[in-house]
């Protein structure tokens, strides 16, 4: 038998919850926006109810979730035939994931899913993403690597330039991203780049700060909504300042440095 | 009733999604029923009981699963029918990799993971090949980038397939296959109707419990393979032209 063929996916601009619960019944406050462009950050202890939010927005939750969130795409809810297109195509994902598994070798993989896109000239577009990854891991690797052997921190440099460079995907996901092994922020501004729906889990209070938005949760639901005000942009150059001294006394020592 | 066909290779993952897509199914006023086809022994009877859904389960024991399978399909119809269920499900091990339980004018659902390798979708044959629906377990353990390449090797061997990304332990996109199996054609029965593809020629001694090994013993249809000389790799051969759908 021959089911419906998927329309091509569409690519919005600006995603809405509405309609969402927490654990007790008690009805969200305000429905939840996200917009091309900006980073939405998600905050709040284990349980609380971030990773329900990112899987409502990867099921484009129809009121069939537990949190009974209803998804909107540019402002309404999607047809039927745009619901089957875009399943499993409109969200990328970057887990805590720290390995891949496919006995390939890096540049080889990466021309594979470049040529999965139907870029023109895959074997270039591969080169990009493999010469960014590098730049954000802290030990560089080599095309003929197997993607088994490399670390931890080259895999999630792999991992975000790949989903950033060739990902058409319009909503990002973001877990954690913190415990990357990378450079945080360069990667951040990497993502940023790549024009998508930008959503981040994450406990690391520069990266909270960064994004433009902070979503707080508790039992469940969405308790505050915060945006990033002008005292916060003034701590956040504080922090990020400190964090530059550390990133530089680190490197100092690794190299057998001393510090004045 | 509507029939559906699930193939897949072992432990990847077929029980859990139709259990829980067949549990989305019944609780929305659509009762289900389960056969699963398997060789010497199955557990999956408790994992569909577990989950409110009529099972049976049918061992091959001694003969060639495929050929026990085709051999049995009105038998499993007919069992499901008096279950009172609107939609049946049958389930088959993943056997040798060289057959296909799907039938054609009925829903074939193909069931892989993740983690196989990359050429797995290739190695797979025609339970992928043919199928109409492909799902994809294990995503979680793998990178976004590895998830669309298997994806895309999956299209290149079967270019009309609906693919379906499914956790088996979240029970993340079950609620998306029920909607797919909603959409099995309904049928009357499965007498006169054709497998998508041939199963294999059988009837040689060994077929018969032979177990000892040498020419003297092999008896009734033999094929003989070529082995080359040398280290010269040669092109892999084609499948058996007598086997295409």
């Amino acid at each position: 038998m021959l089911l419906p063929d998927a329309p091509a996916a569409t690519s919005p601009r600006e995603l809405s919850l509405s309609g969402g619960h927490d654990k007790s019944g008690a009805a969200e406050k305000a429905a939840l926006v996200f917009r091309v462009g900006e980073i939405t950050a998600l905050l709040g202890p284990t349980g609380s109810g971030k990773s329900r939010l990112l899987s409502d927005i990867e099921s484009l939750a129809d009121g069939d979730t537990p949190s009974r969130r209803r998804l909107a795409i540019d402002g309404r809810a999607p047809s039927d035939d745009e619901r089957f297109a875009l399943q499993g195509r409109l969200v990328a994902q970057i887990t805590q994931n720290m390995n891949f598994v496919l006995d390939m070798g890096v540049l080889d993989f990466l021309t594979a899913h470049a040529e999965s896109r139907a870029v023109p000239d895959a074997g270039a577009a591969a080169r990009r993403v493999f010469d960014a990854a590098n730049e954000l891991a802290g030990e560089p690797f080599v095309a003929q690597s197997q993607l088994t052997q490399l670390s931890g921190g080259q895999s999630r440099a792999l991992m975000i330039a790949d989903t950033a460079l060739l990902s058409t995907s319009p909503v990002l996901l973001i877990d954690e991203i913190e415990n990357a092994g990378v450079d945080k922020r360069q990667a951040l501004a990497l993502l940023l780049k790549s024009e998508k729906i930008i959503v981040m889990a994450t406990h690391d209070p520069v990266l909270a700060l960064s994004a433009h938005r902070r979503l707080v949760f508790e039992n469940g639901a969405v308790r505050h909504i915060l945006n990033r005000s002008e005292a916060e942009n003034a701590a956040l150059a504080r922090l990020a300042g400190m964090e530059d001294e550390l990133a530089r006394v680190r490197a100092a020592l690794r190299v057998g440095g001393t510090i004045e | 009733m509507r029939l559906v066909t699930v193939a897949g290779p072992p432990s990847c993952g077929k029980t859990s999604i139709i259990a829980r897509a067949c549990r989305q199914l019944q609780d929305a006023g659509t009762p289900c029923a389960v056969v699963k086809f398997d060789c010497l022994k199955s557990r999956d009877a408790a994992a569909y009981a577990s989950a409110g859904i009529p099972v049976s389960v049918a061992l091959s024991g001694g003969l060639c699963p495929d050929h026990f399978y085709a051999t049995n399909l009105e038998e499993a119809f007919t069992w499901a029918q008096g279950t009172g269920a609107a939609c049946c499900v049958i389930e088959t091990a993943g056997l040798c990799n060289r057959c296909s339980p799907h039938i054609r004018g009925l829903l074939a659902l193909c069931v892989i993971d993740n983690l196989m390798g990359i050429d797995a979708p290739e190695k797979i044959g025609p339970m992928l090949r043919l199928a109409d629906v492909v799902c994809v377990t294990k995503g979680d353990l793998v990178s976004q980038a590895e998830r669309e390449v298997y994806r895309h090797r999956i299209r290149q061997m079967n270019s009309r397939a609906v693919i379906r990304h499914i956790n088996g332990l979240t029970g993340q996109g079950c609620q998306d296959l029920a909607r797919l199996l909603a959409l099995a054609p309904e049928v009357d029965s499965v007498t006169e109707r054709t497998l998508r593809f041939a199963m294999p020629a059988a009837v040689c001694s060994y077929c018969l419990s032979e177990m000892r090994l040498g020419a003297r013993y092999q008896k009734g249809n033999v094929k003989k393979a070529m082995f080359v000389q040398g280290l010269a790799t040669p092109a892999a051969p084609e499948e058996d032209d007598d086997a295409a759908s």
